[in-house]
Formats: structure tokens, sequence, C-alpha cells
């Protein structure tokens, strides 16, 4: 098991710097070769040349490729001294240099950030998680019922319908129209609770609702497979009550396959949050890279990337550890 | 009478199919890089040769390695030692090129008529398929081939559109019998081809296997785990254990002079359906204990002895040779130190509960 | 010594004492979309304790679906009708209520089945499903549960039963996992123990094995079991009484001994010709049955055996339109062909090939 983990572990490291590399090569290498200057688009056109060779050098924008990318894992790891003769500036570790915009160090600017995007994510994950499986379950349960026809009605539209679609019909209906939320905004969950959960249970929702949609007939199809299996009949034989038959035996066998979908679907859901973000106007990891992206701010979008790409990989890794512990076949097999 | 017959045959014709020394072991891989931690030795060291026109019988119990031994002699396998000789030509490792003749004289049938055939295919398109795919001339065409051939195994010959799930068990097997005989093989190596069907199904396939052997003058290797559908096709019989050959005789010799311990065991645990004998059939029954020992670490010398009555120290430090024993004639071969002998009163039964 | 096992049925409802397990007029259909399936129809058998049935059938044939009913296992069904009278010690299942019968259900009655693998939840130990079956009929606490399951699991001759209680069904083998599966059905001390072709998936070795198992228990337990197989040798080994089921029906029923050595339906003959056997000797070719089974949806008319039957046209069109009755005392018997011809035929054409 010890070293199933460690193996794990060096895999996920291995994929981030394989990550970090292809980032940096896209966002630093390609405008250097197809001509197009980075020191260019940090201090904006109208700069003279003697100041735009000193963020050059200060950047060390001079240096060969491979020179930069190792200067970035250092400042990743040790942080980095950006020097121009005298003129010093420190970025502490990890170090993911200064916006080309507003000149700020881009890691306290997008930590600063992720509360915002993990609020928004765990909220919605566990509220899709929860209203998916048991629309799921009852699904399968009731099948060819009504209720099992809504449900499987309501999965098609939440699968089919795009978030800014949901996303504006909810701000219209339940803020501008009914009023009963206030307008969707992040409030630190230590400060005020109440307010953090009403400031973003709409976007849950919205971002919820395309997944849930996939849960729910994933898990009615599941299910559905699964009572036929031949040890829900063997549980049924000894006797058990209906309800520990379908929520123990039943369930435990749904839910396995769950895990995995779920840590694939992590990654989606990164992309689903730039949306959400957008659209209820939330200023989180999304919104900034989605304003970085059209500034051209190259740091702070190599810096979300790099971001997400943790979260992806820890995510995988955790499910992967998950599943070895739920399902006893992986991990004796 | 069959048995007989077949012995002289068997002794004058050539030999269709020899294996010698032959040898599968799947390795075991574990880490990123794929390192080598050992292996199944699914099949280890077998020597067998099949005469022209005979069948020869493979049983043994899941994961003696009879399967595997099937899908070698008919190189879907490549083998990781010893040779496979095809009417003299070795065959071993040739590449899919050299294969195309053997693809042609040498057809498998599967256990499991249901997932060997393509649903979305007609029966017509299955049976086909190899003629076209060997460019064989079919004088009236192609369709007047296959239908031919659905008569053959008795067979509707107008189901020709129909397919695969619009068929029952035992048609579906016929329609694999179909395909395999297609390219008038040489050599058919059956797959427990009866396993999967009814009682009474069974035996149609088994007498129409039977018919077309006389027909076509076909060559069988049966691979079985029921002794009485081998005994009542075969004409030799080999037994294997873990990977290896552990008694070959004729027929009629082996059943009734078994000598190897397991195939004594085999027999006496095979349920006689005759409630009058229930009482002696269970007094001399040999009931194995223990469960079969792992392919990847097979035990040393002799790898039944864990289980045998009457293993000694020799068993563990000598594997003992396939050869004849207690003057059998050559064509009866046992690989035991200490064969059963004649007279030889067998181990009675242990009781259930103890340790099994 | 079991010819009389079967007592009740044949007498008019009377004093006498119902057998332990009495299934009468048994009738399962199912609804489904291609049309009704008429799985079981109108069977009737008897089990007293301590004895043994066995049902013989090819698939399809009604023997799972007649025991699954019995278990009451198609409750759960909403497209299964089941019609007729199941009494098991004096209560009738049937129209019992789903939690009384949820109650004898791995109580006092319980099952084995075909493939122990997949019988078993792979995510729970085979311990815990052990445990977790006992409590289900015992208010007892973890610890004591599992006492009792480690007892079972050595009872049922498993090696190291500590351990074993902690591993996964995967970990064992398939002679091992069908002992654990009988150890969790007898682990509440069932009068009637339900096996459903518990050795189809099993090596022969293992086979005698699991069967030497069973007839062991039976002894020390004293219950009734009903053995459904399609394999005629283990019937013979271990069935009292056998009942042969086609297409639904029960089409031959009576003591062991009588169905084997005086076999009455041409079904039987045709099971019997099938078959090659070790303790015969050997003939040239065997001797099956033409065709194939029927489909229950659409059974044929009269005798469901008529379009295999050599014998059909021999009472005018009977079998065609008429569906025979089982009559007849302890051996009894669903065919028209009048008994004298029955035992003629047999005599002269159908005993010389077996």
């Amino acid at each position: 098991m010890l070293s199933y983990l460690i193996r794990r572990i060096v895999n996920a490291v291995i994929t981030l710097l394989v990550v970090t590399m292809v980032t940096f090569g896209i966002f630093f290498a390609v405008p250097t070769i197809t001509g197009s200057d980075p020191a260019l688009l940090y201090i904006g056109k109208t700069a003279d040349p003697a100041s735009l060779e000193g963020i050059r050098t200060k950047l060390g924008l001079d240096d060969p490729i491979p020179v930069q990318y190792g200067k970035f894992l250092k400042g990743l790891v040790a942080g980095r001294d950006y020097a121009n003769g005298a003129d010093v500036t420190h970025c502490d570790a990890p170090c993911l240099g200064y916006s080309f915009k507003t000149e700020q160090e881009v890691t306290p600017l997008l930590i600063s950030d992720i509360p915002v995007t993990l609020s928004l994510a765990i909220g919605a994950a566990i509220l899709w998680v929860l209203f998916g499986v048991a629309t799921g379950v009852l699904s399968a349960l009731k099948r060819g019922t009504f209720l099992d026809r809504a449900a499987m009605t309501g999965a098609l539209a939440g699968v089919s319908l795009p978030i800014y679609f949901t996303g504006q019909l909810a701000l219209l209906i339940f803020i501008h129209e009914l009023g009963w939320l206030p307008d969707a905004a992040y409030t630190p969950f230590l400060e005020d609770p109440a307010g953090w959960f009403t400031g973003l249970i709409l976007p849950w929702v919205t971002l919820a609702f395309l997944f849930a949609a996939t849960y729910a007939r994933l898990t009615r199809a599941n299910m559905l497979e699964t009572l036929g299996e031949d040890y829900i009949r063997t549980a049924r034989s000894k006797g058990l009550p209906e309800r520990t038959v379908i929520g123990k035996h039943g369930l435990r066998a749904v839910l396995t396959p769950l895990v995995t979908v779920f840590g694939l679907d992590f990654g989606t859901l990164l992309a689903g949050a730039i949306l959400t973000e957008q659209v209820f106007n939330l200023r989180g990891l999304g919104y900034q890279a989605l304003t970085a992206i059209r500034q051209n701010d190259l740091p702070v979008i190599l810096g979300v990337t790099l971001i997400a790409a943790i979260f992806i990989v820890v995510i995988n890794l955790i499910v992967d550890l998950l599943y070895s512990v739920i399902d006893p076949r992986v991990r004796l097999g | 009478m069959k048995g007989q017959e077949s012995m002289t045959k068997a002794a004058q014709s050539e030999n269709l199919l020899e294996i010698s020394g032959l040898q599968m072991h799947f390795p075991i891989t574990r880490g990123v890089f794929k390192r080598k931690v050992g292996a199944v030795r699914a099949v280890d060291g077998i020597d067998l040769t099949v005469a022209k026109g005979e069948t020869v019988g493979l049983v043994g119990e899941s994961g003696c390695g009879k399967s595997t031994t099937g899908r070698l002699m008919t190189r879907i396998l490549e083998p990781t030692a010893g040779k496979v000789v095809f009417e003299g030509r070795d065959v071993s490792h040739v590449g899919n090129k050299g294969l195309r003749p053997l693809r042609r004289d040498v057809q498998m049938i599967f256990q499991d008529p249901y997932s060997s055939l393509n649903p979305r295919h007609t029966v017509g398109s299955i049976i086909a398929a190899p003629l076209q795919i060997q460019k064989i001339p079919t004088p009236k065409g192609v369709k007047a081939a296959v239908q031919d051939l659905l008569k053959l195994v008795g067979l509707n010959p107008e189901h020709y559109n129909r397919y695969p799930h619009e068929f029952s068990g035992g048609q579906r097997q016929r329609i694999g019998i179909a395909r395999a005989l297609a390219l008038r093989p040489k050599l058919i190596v059956a797959d427990e081809p009866v396993s999967a069907l009814d009682v009474s199904i069974q035996a149609q396939v088994v007498n129409l296997l039977d018919d077309l052997q006389k027909e076509f003058d076909l060559t069988y290797v049966f691979i079985a785990h029921d002794l009485s559908v081998v005994r009542h096709i075969s004409d030799r019989v080999a037994v294997m254990y873990l990977g290896k050959i552990v008694e070959i005789a004729d027929r009629d010799q082996l059943y009734s002079n078994p000598r190897h311990p397991y195939t004594v065991a085999l027999m006496s645990a095979v349920p006689t359906p005759d409630p009058a004998r229930r009482n002696s059939a269970q007094r001399n029954r040999v009931l194995l204990t223990g469960d079969v020992p792992s392919p990847i670490n097979p035990p040393s010398g002799c790898r039944f002895r864990t289980r045998c009555w009457k293993a000694q120290d020799i068993c563990a430090t000598e594997d003992p040779a396939l050869t004849a024993r207690l003057g059998d004639p050559e064509s009866h071969q046992t690989a035991c130190h200490f064969p059963v002998a004649e007279d030889e009163v067998v181990a009675g039964r242990r009781p259930a509960s103890s340790n099994a | 010594m079991s010819t009389d096992s079967l007592a009740g049925l044949t007498m008019p409802a009377g004093p006498a004492k119902r057998p332990f397990l009495e299934v009468k007029d048994l009738t399962v259909r199912f609804n489904t979309d291609d049309g009704v399936v008429k799985a079981v129809s109108g069977s009737s058998f008897a089990v007293e304790r301590g004895k043994t049935l066995g049902i013989v059938g090819e698939s399809g044939s009604g023997k799972s679906v007649t025991s699954l009913a019995v278990l009451g296992l198609h409750r759960t069904r909403s497209n299964a009708t089941v019609a007729g009278e199941i009494w098991l010690d004096d209560k009738e299942l049937v129209t019992a209520s789903d939690e009384e019968v949820r109650k004898l259900r791995g109580g006092k009655m319980a099952m084995i089945f075909q493939d122990p693998l997949s019988a078993m939840h792979p995510y729970y130990t085979v311990g815990a499903q052990i445990v977790e079956a006992y409590r289900v009929h015992h208010k007892v606490s973890k610890k004591e549960a599992r006492v009792r399951a480690i007892d079972m699991l050595a009872r049922v001759g498993i090696p190291q039963p500590e351990k074993r209680f902690n591993e996964y069904g995967h970990q064992f083998s398939g002679g091992m996992r069908q002992r654990a599966m009988i150890a969790m059905a007898l682990v509440n001390d069932p009068k009637l123990l339900i096996a459903d072709e518990p050795t189809t998936a099993l090596d022969v070795t293992v086979q005698a094995q699991i069967l030497d198992l069973i007839r062991d228990l039976q002894e020390e337990f004293g219950s009734a079991v009903i053995m459904i197989t399609h394999d005629l040798g283990v019937v013979a080994e271990l069935a009292d009484d056998v009942l042969v089921m086609y297409g639904g029906k029960v089409i031959e029923r009576g003591p062991a001994a009588d169905v084997f050595h005086e076999p009455q339906h041409p079904y039987t003959w045709g099971l019997l010709g099938s078959m090659p056997r070790l303790d015969r000797e050997l003939r040239e070719r065997l001797t099956p049955v033409k065709g194939s089974p029927p489909s229950l949806i659409n059974l044929p008319s009269g005798c469901a055996f008529h379009p295999r039957c050599p014998y059909a046209g021999r009472n005018g069109d009977r079998s065609f339109t008429e569906s025979p009755e089982l009559r007849g005392g302890v051996h009894a018997v669903a065919c028209h062909l009048p008994a004298e011809d029955r035992q003629k035929i047999y005599e002269q054409e159908v005993a010389p090939n077996l």
C-alpha cells in the first residue's frame, strides 16, 4: 500500500512537471518564437527601448527558453530574485512571477481567489452528488412510472442546457423577478456563514444542475444493473429488509464507479466554474483567468493553469486511493 | 470396436499434428517499467501427437491448461518454448503470412456459442467470411456454398439471413461448426463445444460431430472437462493437471485401467446417474482435499503430490516422466512414481468437514 | 424408505398431516414486452424434513423459478404473478404478507446459488456477509455473530476460518466460495435448504466435495433439501424423490429409484438417452431428443413436449390439443400414452439403448 502511494505521488509530480512544461512552452516560448515580445506585453506599446531592455533583463527574457523554464521552476520551489543591476525584487516561493498588467505578484493574487472557486466547486459538487444519486436511485426503483420519466426528462434538460442559459435564467427569476435571493456574491465563510450560503446558492444550483443530470442518469443505469445482480438476490434470500438490500448492498455497488467518474469530472467542473463565475460575477479563479486571457497577462494565465492542474491531479490521486479502499478487488487484485 | 480400428489406423497413418516440449508462460509484470516478476505457467512442457483421422480428448479441471493448449495448437497463441509441427511443418513461430495455410487447415470451435458469433452479422455472412478471406472458389456462388454448409450441420438453409440471436444455444453451436467446416479443415480443435448446452442438445451436437468426422475424414482434438463426453467421442485421451499431461492412453485403456492417482480421483468423482449404486459409488470415491495449487508457483517434483494420498519423499524431488508403467503398452503413459495397480484398493473417502 | 414422502399429495385432503413443504398448483407468470412468460404452470410437490427432492430440467424448464417462488423472491418483481399454494410447516406463503415471508427467508428456509462468485457481494468480506445473515434473524451483538460465523465456516470445512472471515469472495477458490455460501445459508439452522445448481460452476472433484458436504450437513441438521440441477448424476447421488420439469410443468414425479430405473415420460427417456455414462458400456451413438426446448411465451398446444416427442401421433390428436395431467400414485407421469404402451416402448425401444 505504501509503495503504491509513493508510486502514485511520483506519478502526480511528473504529471505536474509536464503540465508546467507545456503551459510554459505555450505561453512564453511561442510568443518569442513567433516574434511577439513578452516584454512589450509587460510595459505596453509605448515603451522606450532602454526600459524595454531593462525589463527583459529583469524578467530574464533574454535567457534561452530552457534556462527561463529552469528559473521558473526554481521560483516555484525556492522563490527567485528578479534583478536588473541594483534593482532587485524578491519573490517568495511558490513564485509565479508578476502580472504583466497590475505588476502585482501572481501567487497571492491567485491564492486570494482560491476560496471563491473552491466554495463554488465543493458546494456544487455536494449538491450534485446528493441530488443526482437520490434522483437516480428513485428513478431506478420507480422505473417506468411518471416520476421516473419526469426525472429523466429533467436530467436530459440538465445535460443539454448550457450554464450561461440556465445561469441567466436563474438570475432573472430568483433575483430580479422574485427577489428571493440577494445578488450572487462571495462572502468569506468565516465572516458570515449565512451570507456565504445565500450568496452562493444560486451559482451552486446552476453548476450542479449540469452535473446532477449526468449523475442521475448514471446512477439510475448502475442501480438497474445492480438490482439484477446475483448478490442482490442473495441479500434478499437472507431475509434482509428491502431498504437494507437497496441502501446497503445496492448503493455500495452503485457508488463505487461514481467515484471514478467524479475524479474525471473535476476538470470539467473547473471549466464550468469559469463560466459560472462569469455569469454570476463572482471574483474567483475563473474570473481571473478570463480577464487575464483577454489582457494577454501571461504569468496569471500560467498560474491559473498550474493551480487547476494541481487540483485535478490531487483529486484524481485521492479518487484512486479512495477507490482502492472501497473496492477490495482493486486493492488486493 | 471404434477404439481398435483407430488404433491401427493411428499406427499406420502419419501424424497430422506433433507438439513437443510445448510451453506457454504468461508473464506477470509489475510497475511502470513492466518488470517481470513471475509467470503463470499455463502449459509447462507437453508432448502430444495427433494422428490423421483420430480424436484425441484433452480432459482436466479448470486451470489445467487444456484451453491454452488448444490455442497453441491452432496458433492463436505463440508458444514461449517448444514446437508445434503441423503436417511436418514447424509452425511454432511463423508470422501472419506463414499462418495463412494453417488458418485454413486448422479450425477451432469454442465453448460459448453466444459470444463467439458477431451479433451484428447475419448467419450467412458469418459462415461466408472464412471463404472470402481465404479466397476459396465457390463454383455455385457463396450463397449456395453457405446454404450447403447450413444443411450439413442440420440448420434450415433458408435461415441464411437471420442473426445469431434468433437461434437457440444448440443452433448457434451448429453455426459455429458450420463456420469451422467452411474451409474443409483437416484438424478441428473443439474447446468445450458442448458444455454450455442443455443435456438433450449436447447429444445432438456430439452426434453431429461424429457424423461430420466420418463424412469428411476429420481429425479432432476435443477439449472438455466432462469425462463421460470425452470417453464417448475420443479414441485417445490425455489427462492434464497444472499445465502437464499426467496420463495418456487409448480410451478403453484409460477408462478401464487408470494409472495416475489424479485420473482415478477424477473418474471416481463423476456422479453416477443410478440411485441404486449411490452407496457403492460414494464408498469408492476418492475425495481430493484442498485446491489446485497456483500455476505461478507449482509444487516441486510431481505437481499432484500436494493432494495425492500416495505421495512419498521422491515425489517432491523428482518430476516423474510420462512413460509406460506397470507393464502397460507403449500407448499408455503415466507420469507417476507410484501408479495405481489394477487390483489396488484406493484410499477411501474422508469426512466432508475435515480439512478439505 | 422414500416411497411415502409424497403420500400427502396422493391422498385427498384428510386427517393426514401436511408435509413439511407442500407446493400445490404453483403457477408463475411474468408479464414482459414480448408477452406473458408462463414460467411455471400448475406444479405440485412435497418434501419432508430430512429428505431430499431433486428437481431436474433443462434451461427454461421452470425449475429455478419454482424455487425462487418458494422463497418469495418474485415478490420484488413487479411483473410477476404467483398463484397456488405453498405450505411451509403449516403456514401458507403465497397469501402471507411480505414481512412474514421476509422473516422466514434466510431463517426457516435458505438458498444457495449456482455461481458463488457472483452471488457474493464483492465489496463486503465473507465474514461480514455471514454475520449480516445471522443478525437479521437473531438479536445478538456483532461479536457473538462473529463467533457463530467463524464456527459455521469451520463446520463447512474451511481451513483457518478466523483468517478467512476477513477475506473477500474473490480471494476464495471456487469450492471454498461455495462452502462459504453454504455456511451463510445454514447460519440460521434453516429447516428447508434450496440448492439451485450448487455445483454446476465447479470442477468435478470439487463438486464431489460439495455434494458430500451437503449430504453430511443434511444428516446433521435434518433439514429438507431441494436440489435443483440439470445433471441427472447429481440427482441420482442425493435425491430421495425426483421431479422432472419441462416447459414449466412437472412431467414426471416419483422416488429416485423408480424414476431412474423405470422412467415413464418420453422426455425423461430422452434425457437419459442423451447423456453418455461412465458406468455403462460405450454406445456407438447417443440418442438425443430432437428439436429444442419450447419458448415459455409461446408454448406448444396440448402436451408441450409433442413437437419433440417421437410418440406424439399415437393417440389421435390428443397430444396436440389436450395438455396431459400428472397422473399416477407415488410415481406419477403427465403423458397421454397408456401405461401399458409406455411400459412396452420403454422395455423394447428405450432401455436397450441406455
